[in-house]
């Protein structure tokens, strides 16, 4: 009983997801966009993550490169470290880490953001100024999401490569060209590709979600609260998803 | 009730012009049946009260009346355009014409005082030079006696502040029907007053009409034309502030004692 009610629960949810995509992809191209907003957005939604991203990136290729030096070390394959790092953090962990971070600081602010404005009336009260609120606030924040966090990514991909380098010259002395054409060698454009596509798919998972949760929002502070909290949890795991099917995607595809 | 009353009120009504007219609104939330067959007329000029227990629909008659909510049958007609068949762009038309004071004020957390009263003017005028903004911006605080706070963020103000920032915003695009919900509740008798003065003054310098959602006794008496009673989703009864507070029902008596 209880389990099919959870089940039902989530299959609603599912579907109130896809119609509000459906109604973004539908607004999207609706007159009057809102460019300035939107530009607004993606300095805000891209300089207040800059920090955190750099921060985590750095750390992932330091702590990657220390703990993965051991075992090469074991099998003799020591020289093999930047192009294990740099493939791991190109391909999965840049991508995936960068996002989740995204969806904890965009995801949860965008929830509460809208949110608040839903139950204050203040998405009713821009509707009467003549406003559409869904294209002012939905439209451009799931779009800066989208954009903003590829940049990210690349960002923090590029960081932690410095982070790794740093890891190995704590051991060793590789010089940072030696180390740079060691990680480009052993990249090839398969492995890249699809790793910096599927971060749009990532961003705009963060932002739609975080909007939906925002817009229907319950009343109360309790429901913002609410709204955020779960912005989070739904868009990270739909990280993991679309990360899933986009491995089985270029698997099929023969990229791997 | 007295239906002589109600019935001068109606012939009255048929003779000017109406800007607002209401027939058989109907609409409910789940089981929640809030407004049956409510009937109602705002004429050009006319400032009507509505009066109603808390939870009985004014909110949401008002909301109805600028398409916020879609009724489930009925007919609004504002300014001869049936409001529930216009399409977004048409529907943006009557808009303009129309202020709205939300009774959680709404206004824009994210934004300052200058930034929320220039929100509808920029969204409405696309090409408007920034001089005659900040004139207009500055005209609609005076209105209120907020001049000082133009810089601060509506977290920063007061309660009965924010009120009056709200109302503001509302009257700056000078608009020809403006509906107010509780536009005096939360302040003190002598803001209250100086913003009923408000009210009347605008109306009658721009002719606007207005309808009022208050409880504040001095705001009705002060601004109401004709006050219409919403009782159990209907209009209950409809007269002067005189006809009323003299009635003996017992269902109009409690809204006027003391
Ligand atoms: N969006 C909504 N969804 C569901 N129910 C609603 C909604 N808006 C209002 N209601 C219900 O409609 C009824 C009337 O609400 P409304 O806000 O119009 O009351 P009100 O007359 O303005 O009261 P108050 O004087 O307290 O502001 C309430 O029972 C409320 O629960
Ligand atoms: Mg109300």
């Amino acid at each position: 009983m209880e389990l099919s009610k959870s089940v039902r629960q989530f299959l609603l949810e599912t579907g109130d997801i896809a119609r509000f995509m459906g109604r973004f992809f539908h607004q999207l191209i609706k007159p009057r966009n809102e460019y300035a907003e939107f530009f607004r957005q993606c300095y805000v939604i891209g300089y207040n993550s800059l920090a955190l991203v750099g921060l985590t990136g750095f750390i992932m290729g330091l702590v990657l490169t220390l703990q993965l030096r051991p075992s090469l070390l074991r099998y003799g394959v020591e020289s093999q470290l930047p192009a294990m790092v740099g493939i791991a953090i190109v391909r999965e962990i840049g991508p995936v880490i960068t996002a989740l971070i995204f969806a904890g600081k965009i995801g949860s602010s965008i929830g509460a953001e809208i949110g608040s404005m839903k139950v204050t009336e203040q998405i009713d009260a821009m509707e009467v100024s003549g406003t559409n609120p869904f294209k002012y606030l939905v439209v451009t924040r799931v779009l800066a999401a989208t954009f903003m966090l590829p940049v990210l990514v690349l960002l923090s991909d590029a960081i932690s490569l410095y982070g790794s380098w740093l890891g190995i010259n704590i051991k060793g002395v590789t010089s940072f060209d030696l180390f740079f054409s060691q990680v480009f060698n052993n990249l090839a454009f398969g492995d890249v590709l699809p790793a910096f596509i599927k971060t749009f798919f990532f961003g705009f998972a963060v932002g739609i979600i975080g909007c939906y949760k925002g817009y229907y929002s319950n009343k109360g502070t309790e429901g913002v609260g609410r709204s955020a909290n779960s912005a989070v949890v739904v868009s990270s795991v739909l990280v993991f998803i679309i990360d899933l099917v986009v491995v089985q995607i270029t698997d099929l595809m023969g990229l791997n | 009730m007295d239906t002589g009353m109600k019935q001068a009120g109606v012939r009255k009504q048929v003779a000017e012009t109406a800007v607002i007219r209401i027939r058989d609104l109907n609409i409910s939330f789940g089981g929640n049946h809030v407004l049956r067959d409510f009937n109602l007329v705002l004429t050009k000029g006319e400032s009507v009260v509505v009066l109603g227990k808390s939870g009985s629909g004014k909110s949401v008659l008002i909301k109805c009346i600028v398409g916020l909510l879609l009724p489930d049958s009925g007919s609004i007609e504002v300014f001869g355009s049936e409001i529930t068949e216009l399409n977004d762009e048409e529907l943006d038309h009557i808009r303009v014409k129309i202020g709205f004071l939300f009774q959680s004020n709404a206004l824009y957390d994210s934004m300052t005082v200058r930034e929320n009263l220039e929100f509808p003017l920029r969204r409405r005028w696309i090409n408007v030079e920034q001089d005659e903004i900040n004139q207009m911006v500055m005209e609609a605080l005076t209105n209120v006696g907020l001049e000082n706070t133009v810089d601060m963020m509506p977290a920063e103000l007061s309660g009965g502040m924010r009120k009056r920032i709200a109302l503001a915003r509302t009257l700056i695009l000078k608009p020809e029907i403006i509906l107010y919900d509780e536009p005096t509740s939360g302040l003190d008798p002598v803001t209250g007053r100086e913003i009923s003065d408000l009210i009347v003054e605008i109306q009658k310098k721009y002719n606007t009409s207005s309808l009022i959602i208050s409880h504040e006794m001095n705001t009705v008496r002060r601004t109401a034309n004709r006050i219409v009673i919403l009782i159990d989703g209907k209009c209950y009864a409809d007269g002067t502030f005189e006809e009323l507070s003299a009635s003996t029902d017992k269902e109009i008596q409690p809204f006027f004692s003391k």
